[in-house]
């Protein structure tokens, strides 16, 4: 994986996120392993996510490595015109790798083509963002201790939500069971699906989170969004469906956890947050230990 | 010579060129338009909506004094996968063959989906191309991995 981009969940074995993800349980262990004082990481993010760009900055920030970069478009040189290509060819220059988020989907292959070091895909548009999808898939082994054979439900939008496809696709490849749970015109797209059969496994549709909950070992909720639906009345008869609230976990399987890629809008009522079923928050600080493997391991030091 | 038949002569066969037979009538102007035949010096004679006993309808072109390279003619495979190559040389038909469709395509259809940043920057597109279960040609993009089918296809 040394010198090679992220910028797909496609782009990398199954044994190459196995490798990510012991290499992230290290870093839990021990998060502050200072083997990147010789490094220079750039963030550039072409559009602002604060989540993301704090939880890259905070690992390549314990492991010793030095950061430049920016947090928006409007105070880089893409607001005078400058093409990608040219923001990334110089600033190659200046760094040993690159982590970017842009609007455009398809911006990072771009990048990764024309540019001299690493790329390290942080979202582009619509398409991938496969740091939270490693880091989901880290959450899961962390606790069910195994990523094989999961019952995972997915529930809200899984039409437009990249997090669920990403996670749909990686988890195809670990002999899971998919519940998909929403409305039906934010049912889970046929090319999303078509990995699941050719894997030869199973999915199984539903309109409510009541008819699965008490089977599943994951609950990856995500956020149902108003301008998804074409008729507002459609959203607002459907919205109070998939929300999650405390009493709903009564029967959950012991093992069972709450996952959601954050932020939340009110998917998730915030009494669960007190249950220690509710996994979301920790999920986030994995995503750091996941970020220091994944620089890590592009960079050849893991 | 008569100068009719000459002239009838000059439609109906080439001394040296192609003909591209077996286009589907209503994909006849976009193949002219993707092997750039609008834009070149050389002859070019072309027929639409005549029967064909295959296909119903079909269009046919003709190219005086040009050959093609396989890469370039496998072009309109993507609109045309029926098409037909006859070269000529003196009158004289000197190989037939089948357009293929290429494995991937570059530069010259455009990708429909509007974030795509081969939309917005000056990114050449790159497509693998592929068959569906029902044997339509769909293209998928290398950089934003959307599919592009053949009702979409926009050519640059
Ligand atoms: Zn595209």
């Amino acid at each position: 994986m040394k010198n090679r981009s992220l910028i797909s969940i496609n782009d990398y074995s199954k044994e190459e996120y196995l490798h990510i993800l012991d290499v992230a349980e290290d870093f839990e262990k021990n998060p502050r392993q200072k083997i990147l004082e010789n490094h220079v990481v750039a963030t550039l993010f072409f559009e602002p996510s604060t989540r993301t760009r704090l939880s890259f900055e905070s690992a390549i920030s314990q492991l010793g490595g030095k950061i430049i970069g920016f947090t928006d478009a409007a105070s880089s040189s893409t607001s005078k015109g400058e093409t990608l290509m040219d923001t990334i060819k110089t600033v190659a220059n200046y760094s040993d790798l690159i982590v970017m988020r842009h609007p455009l989907d398809g911006s990072a292959r771009w990048a990764s083509e024309v540019s001299s070091v690493p790329i390290i895909n942080a979202g582009d548009g619509a398409n991938q963002h496969p740091t939270q999808c490693l880091l989901d898939m880290y959450s899961i082994r962390k606790t069910q201790g195994t990523l094989e054979n999961i019952h995972i439900a997915f529930v809200g939008d899984l039409k437009y939500g990249r997090t669920v496809h990403s996670l749909v696709i990686a988890l195809s490849q670990f002999n899971a069971t998919f519940h998909l749970v929403s409305p039906e015109e934010l049912k889970l797209p046929s090319a999303i699906k078509k990995y699941i059969k050719e894997a030869g496994l199973k999915y199984h549709q539903y309109t409510e989170i009541e008819e699965v909950i008490d089977q599943v070992d994951i609950l990856y909720m995500t956020r149902i969004q108003r301008e998804r639906f074409a008729d507002p009345i459609e959203y607002e008869r459907v919205k109070n469906s998939y929300i999650l609230k405390d009493h709903m976990l009564k029967n959950t399987k012991t093992n069972m956890r709450v996952l959601h890629p954050l932020p939340r809008v009110n998917e998730i009522e915030e009494a669960v947050d007190k249950n220690p079923k509710a996994y979301y928050f920790q999920q986030a600080l994995n995503g750091v230990y996941v970020r220091e493997a994944i620089v890590a391991t592009i960079l050849g030091l893991k | 010579m008569d100068h009719n038949i000459q002239k009838e002569l000059k439609v109906s066969a080439l001394e040296n060129g192609t003909v591209i037979d077996h286009i589907p009538s209503n994909r006849l102007f976009t193949a002219i338009h993707i092997l750039n035949l609008d834009k070149n010096d050389n002859p070019v004679y072309f027929g639409t909506n005549m029967s064909s006993k295959k296909y119903g309808s079909k269009g046919i072109i003709k190219i005086s004094d040009r050959f093609f390279d396989r890469e370039e003619i496998n072009k309109i495979a993507l609109v045309a996968p029926t098409a037909t190559l006859i070269e000529i040389k003196d009158y004289k038909v000197v190989s037939k063959y089948s357009v293929e469709t290429p494995k991937e395509v570059q530069s010259f259809v455009k990708c429909f989906n509007p974030k795509c940043i081969t939309n917005h920057q000056s990114v050449p597109t790159k497509f693998k191309v592929f068959t569906d279960d029902k044997g339509v040609i769909k293209l998928l993009c290398n950089y934003c991995e959307k599919t592009t089918t053949q009702e979409n296809m926009r050519f640059q």
